[in-house]
């Protein structure tokens, strides 16, 4: 499944990460995958949250700059070689992965991965007609809450 | 010290009326030669038999570095391309570079102008000067080469940069002189304490300039080197190096007045200020073919100096340039305007990048440390660090084409770069020189 994703420019200095973290937790929003890539000038913070919209807005808002952009979400089996497998099959189809991390997962004897890839038509296409994808509700289950 | 020219030490009342027929000549040239002064005149309704002498210079119009580039390459000149023999160019205020021209006399008086600093502070024929000011456009490598060959002095054109070539040179050379920035050559002096090769040395003085400085960093390098260090004033719009520089005594640079008039005005009210008076130098070139200029504004600010020197020369000394009446600023001996910056960052990506940036610029041992922080916005951000990375180097690469130095971008939050009545300050100068 496609999800969206929320990245997030992190200037490189003290409590900015903290401000970011605060921001979310006054605006109600669930952080339900994070992942922080840094260099030594600044961070870039992905992350899936139950209303990237809502979370791009409420940052800007302080200013801080946001980017929503489409991710996939791909569930993968909790043991030795669940991951390899998954990965085989969309790197098998010539589709490259820019970046990866987990997600949290509420499924037993199931994991998450949120992917970035080259070709994320292609990617949705190969995960879907499998047991790889995801369900709507295992991402935005905290959405279908409220 | 020997005085190179008997002009150097001409009195007062007759270097002035030197200098008022050569402003009459020049102004009737340029009148008849270069359409931007000529309009400048009209408008004046000024005709060049109105100004009769020094004492009508007040009449005439100012001329700005903007000039150059509006009426760039070479809108500005006086004399034909085929009595031009060299160019040099600088930064200008934006993107484009200021382009200046010498015809054979001038690069004639440049050298000399050059050789008569060199001699006025002990430099012979039997001294070994090293020029480690650049060569190419900037005039400090050309400018200093000439006066020295005009001496008989044995030149190693060694050019800026590579500092343990310069330091073996130095070494096996022999090399009794040496001229470059300040700030390169405190740094010199550092990197020739640390290697323990001060003994090896046979330098005795040096020629240094193109950056303010100050008197500590003069007591400093003079220690360190175990030399006479000298400041030299100059700037590619009048001449480039010596147009005005110390003598013996330390206590002021003398203007060559037969080549140039000095004025001090007042910044706002633009007024020629009494004797004395600290404001902003302004040149009026009377003998330069080439690219004559008349009431050039130079944005330095300092006080002239009128009394008679110790050395027996009678022309004027300016005082070291406490400041500037812009917003220019010399870094690591480069000019660079804000201006410029934000040229630069304007262009990229077609409004990707908004133009609030923060210049800031330190000494960190001894060096010109040039950091610039902009502003990220949503359409520079990216969630990939490589695009990010790409676009940063992009800048850098832009910046450093455009000002010919090289600086640290770094991105930072929108809106984070602190506004006073909603105008982004724009430079941190941290130096304290």
């Amino acid at each position: 499944m496609i999800v969206e994703q929320i990245s997030v420019f992190v200037e490189n200095k003290e409590g900015r990460l903290l401000e970011i973290a605060e921001l979310l937790a006054s605006n109600n929003i669930d952080i339900s995958a994070l992942s922080l890539a840094d260099t030594d000038e600044y961070g870039v913070l992905r992350m899936i949250v139950s209303d990237p919209y809502k979370a791009k807005d409420a940052l800007l808002a302080q200013g801080i700059i946001g980017k929503v952009t489409d991710v996939l979400a791909v569930s993968i089996s909790d043991e030795p070689g669940g991951f390899a497998a998954s990965l085989k099959r969309i790197t098998e189809n010539g589709i490259s992965i820019k970046y990866m991390y987990a997600c949290v997962s509420h499924q037993k004897g199931k994991a998450l991965m949120i992917l970035s890839v080259s070709d994320l038509e292609k990617a949705e296409e190969i995960v879907s007609s499998n047991k790889d994808d995801v369900a709507p509700t295992e991402i935005y289950r905290l959405e279908g809450k409220k | 010290m020997p005085v190179r020219d008997k002009i150097e030490t001409m009195p007062r009342q007759e270097l002035k009326k030197l200098q008022s027929e050569r402003l009459v000549w020049q102004v009737k040239r340029m009148y008849e030669r270069v359409e931007c002064f000529k309009t400048r005149m009209d408008e004046k309704g000024l005709k060049p038999e109105d100004i009769k002498g020094v004492e009508d210079l007040h009449k005439l119009p100012f001329a700005y570095k903007k000039d150059l580039r509006d009426y760039y390459p070479y809108g500005l000149f006086a004399e034909p391309l085929t009595n031009i023999k060299r160019v040099h160019a600088s930064s200008g205020t934006t993107g484009k570079r200021i382009v200046v021209g010498y015809t054979e006399n001038d690069l004639e008086m440049w050298a000399n102008c050059v050789a008569r600093m060199l001699e006025g502070i002990g430099i012979t024929k039997d001294d070994i000067f090293q020029v480690a000011f650049g060569y190419g456009f900037f005039t400090g490598g050309f400018g200093l080469h000439a006066g020295a060959e005009k001496i008989g002095a044995t030149v190693i054109p060694i050019s800026s940069g590579n500092t343990a070539l310069q330091i073996q040179t130095m070494i096996d050379f022999k090399a009794t002189a040496i001229c470059c920035t300040p700030s390169y050559a405190m740094y010199l002096a550092e990197e020739i304490e640390k290697a323990g090769v001060k003994d090896q040395l046979s330098l005795r003085v040096g020629v240094f300039g193109a950056e303010p400085w100050s008197e500590s960093m003069r007591k400093e390098v003079e220690n360190k080197l175990g030399i006479k260090a000298y400041d030299i004033y100059g700037l590619s719009e009048i001449l480039g190096p010596g147009v005005a520089c110390e003598c013996e005594y330390q206590c002021g640079m003398h203007v060559w007045e037969d080549n140039f008039i000095v004025e001090i005005i007042d910044p706002e009210t633009l007024e020629v200020l009494p004797e004395g008076s600290t404001g902003e130098l302004v040149f009026t070139t009377i003998t330069k073919e080439g690219f004559p200029v008349i009431r050039y504004r130079t944005r330095d600010i300092c006080s002239l100096e009128y009394a008679p020197c110790k050395c027996g020369r009678t022309h004027l000394r300016m005082n070291k340039p406490s400041g500037r009446s812009d917003d220019m600023l010399i870094i690591r001996g480069v000019n660079v305007f804000p201006s410029q910056i934000e040229e630069v960052l304007i262009n990229i990506g077609e409004g990707k990048i908004t133009p609030n940036y923060l210049i800031k610029v330190d000494r960190v041992n001894n060096n010109d440390t040039f950091d610039l922080e902009v502003e990220m916005s949503e359409d520079l951000f990216a969630d990939d660090l490589k695009t990010i990375a790409l676009t940063e180097k992009e800048i850098s690469e832009k910046l450093r084409s455009a000002l010919g130095l090289g600086v640290k971008v770094h991105l930072v939050n929108p809106k984070s770069i602190a506004r006073s009545e909603g105008k982004a300050k724009r430079v941190l100068d941290l130096r304290k020189i």
